[in-house]
């Protein structure tokens, strides 16, 4: 029991180990000066992720990252900084979280939604980079789902939506996208990216 | 880094069953095996064990053994209890039910399913320590509740209710009363003649006692229904052949609680002190949640802003020290501790607080490897926090 009572742990071994020894952390001592960074998520939501980028010839040169979240939220963002060093602007941007919880050799499903915020915050620094330094941003858009086929509402639109406080509730985001007004098939897919949207962006 | 030391500090969701438990149900289990509701004598030889049990626990209770029912657990028992409140508003006995917002789920969750099958169900709430709001209590009392269910002590903060005057006031209003003394058992004294209570709900499990095997008290002539039908057990209140070395387990718990209740009370508290002082001394900014006066002795939750509760509770596992927090992350859900919410805890102390929760095996030295080892966990999570 002593010696492998851990064997049988909740998280894979590499989820531990970037639990325990999380790679690429934005030590406050360090003196890190970022190019650019982006901020998701809220501590009054158990969550919250900081992500700092320096880019070099349109790659992710360096990364750093601080984050106030649970076992999984700090494993999966230290794989994720590990992954998008040296890659490009274009390809950091289209990491996804299960590509982040392959690599960390899964996670429990219950704890998958833990993994979403260290893209997310990677997403909004890439952004925040191009729009400090005037640059076209292509990739916005490119990554965006069609989420209400009759009135072409995506994923992105409702979480900028969420994201600026334009949409506060379910009824304002209608009125905004008319979305689930035509065939109404989306309405339950989109009250739960609004609902997962809130929550990241700290409005519940 | 992997630590040799195991220190369970989790006594609030199960305890450690007695060693002396232990032995005396295995000698029950490999040799009374007759069922006893049996007339012959094998029967009655299991019958006496079970009746054993009951005098026991009818002596920690200070009740009548004819007032125990043997259940599977306190959920059943708290089940129970509200079933037979719902049958009384259905025969028109009354039109109200008043629990707690920070009760056990087993009543939480029966409350809304009672609701929702159309049963009025109030809840009152409670301070900040945790404590009932006795003037929003009184408000919500009347001559239409049948039932007032309050828990003696609670699971996460430890705080104790005055069972005593709560239960006063609802025999003023003519209500029966409830409490759910499943984490008080053992801890400090409960009784249901002192207290004038008609129903008691316990565990065997969180007084070292067996799992899967539970008490209801009910007062005699207080109203009664099966949860549990299909036999003549204990009277037609529980049907199931009885769990003879399960219900001896429980009955042996019940006689060491009683006897070492003072002693245990004060070594529980003690330890409790020693922690609380200790961290508190030793890490920066921290909350100690609920009442400080009226607290289970064992029981220790404290809050760490800026550390999340699931990263502090695994850290520690890896140090071998378990225990309990009340943040989301560990529940799956995205809601932090209903309990620490309803004491007006901000959400974010709520994801960062640790449950400590002492019992009859730690000792002071558990209680300094943990005072030496939580303080570098915070510091770390802290620094790679986002504040």
């Amino acid at each position: 029991m002593s010696s492998s009572f851990m064997a049988d742990w909740v998280y894979t071994d590499v989820v531990k180990d970037h639990f325990m020894n999380p790679r690429n952390i934005w030590e406050k001592d360090e003196d890190w000066e970022p190019d650019a960074f982006g901020e998701v998520g809220s501590l009054a939501c158990g969550d919250q992720m900081r992500v700092g980028i320096k880019v070099f010839n349109d790659k992710i040169a360096d990364i750093r990252w601080l984050t106030y979240g649970c076992a999984s939220a700090i494993a999966s963002t230290s794989m994720m900084s590990e992954m998008v060093k040296g890659m490009s602007l274009s390809e950091a941007y289209h990491i996804t979280p299960s590509m982040i919880t392959d690599a960390l050799g899964g996670l429990p499903e219950h704890k998958f939604h833990c993994s979403v915020l260290g893209d997310k915050a990677l997403r909004a620094a890439i952004d925040n980079y191009l729009e400090k330094n005037n640059l076209p941003n292509p990739y916005k858009n490119a990554i965006a789902k069609v989420v209400c086929e009759c009135r072409n509402v995506t994923d992105q639109q409702i979480e900028e939506l969420v994201k600026t406080d334009k949409a506060t509730t379910l009824e304002e985001l209608q009125q905004l996208t008319g979305y689930g007004t035509g065939c109404g098939k989306c309405k339950k897919n989109i009250e739960h990216i609004f609902e997962e949207m809130r929550h990241i962006y700290g409005k519940s | 880094m992997m630590s040799n030391k195991l220190v369970y500090m989790d006594n609030n969701a199960t305890t450690r069953i007695a060693p002396e438990v232990v032995k005396a149900m295995a000698e029950v289990e490999a040799s009374v095996y007759g069922n006893a509701s049996s007339m012959h004598s094998f029967g009655r030889e299991a019958n006496r064990y079970v009746e054993d049990a009951r005098k026991n626990v009818a002596d920690l209770l200070e009740c009548h053994p004819e007032e125990i029912t043997f259940t599977s657990g306190a959920s059943e028992a708290n089940n129970t209890v509200f079933s037979i409140a719902r049958a009384l508003i259905e025969k028109k006995k009354g039109s109200r039910i008043i629990t707690t917002t920070i009760e056990h789920p087993s009543i939480i969750e029966t409350v809304k399913y009672l609701k929702k099958e159309g049963i009025r169900v109030d809840l009152v709430g409670v301070d900040n320590e945790g404590r009932v709001r006795m003037d929003e209590l009184e408000k919500l009392m009347g001559p239409d509740v049948v039932l007032v269910s309050v828990m003696t002590g609670n699971n996460e903060t430890g705080t104790i209710q005055d069972i005593e005057k709560i239960s006063a006031l609802a025999h003023r209003h003519g209500a029966l009363m409830h409490t759910d003394a499943t984490q008080a058992i053992g801890k400090i004294e409960v009784s249901a003649k002192k207290w004038n209570l008609d129903y008691v709900s316990m565990s065997g499990h969180k007084f070292y006692g067996p799992k899967g095997v539970g008490v209801l008290y009910a007062r005699k002539y207080a109203p009664f229904e099966p949860f549990v039908h299909g036999g003549e057990q204990e009277h037609g209140r529980r049907a199931g052949t009885y769990n003879t070395a399960a219900i001896y387990g429980l009955g042996l718990a019940a006689k060491l609680a009683k006897e070492g209740l003072k002693e245990e009370h004060d070594r529980l508290w003690e330890m409790r002190e020693r922690l609380r002082k200790g961290l508190v001394e030793n890490i920066p900014d921290v909350v100690v949640n609920g009442c400080q006066e009226h607290c289970l002795p064992g029981t220790l939750d404290i809050s760490f802003p800026c550390a999340e509760g699931e990263s502090i509770l695994l850290m520690l596992d890896m140090n071998g020290i378990a225990v309990s927090t009340g943040s989301a992350c560990a529940t799956g859900s995205l809601e932090p501790s209903y309990v620490l919410l309803a004491c007006g805890l901000d959400v974010e102390l709520a994801h960062g607080s640790i449950r400590f929760s002492l019992g009859r095996y730690n000792t002071d030295e558990d209680v300094d490897y943990v005072i030496q080892v939580l303080p570098p966990i915070i510091k770390r999570l802290r620094e790679i926090s986002t504040r």
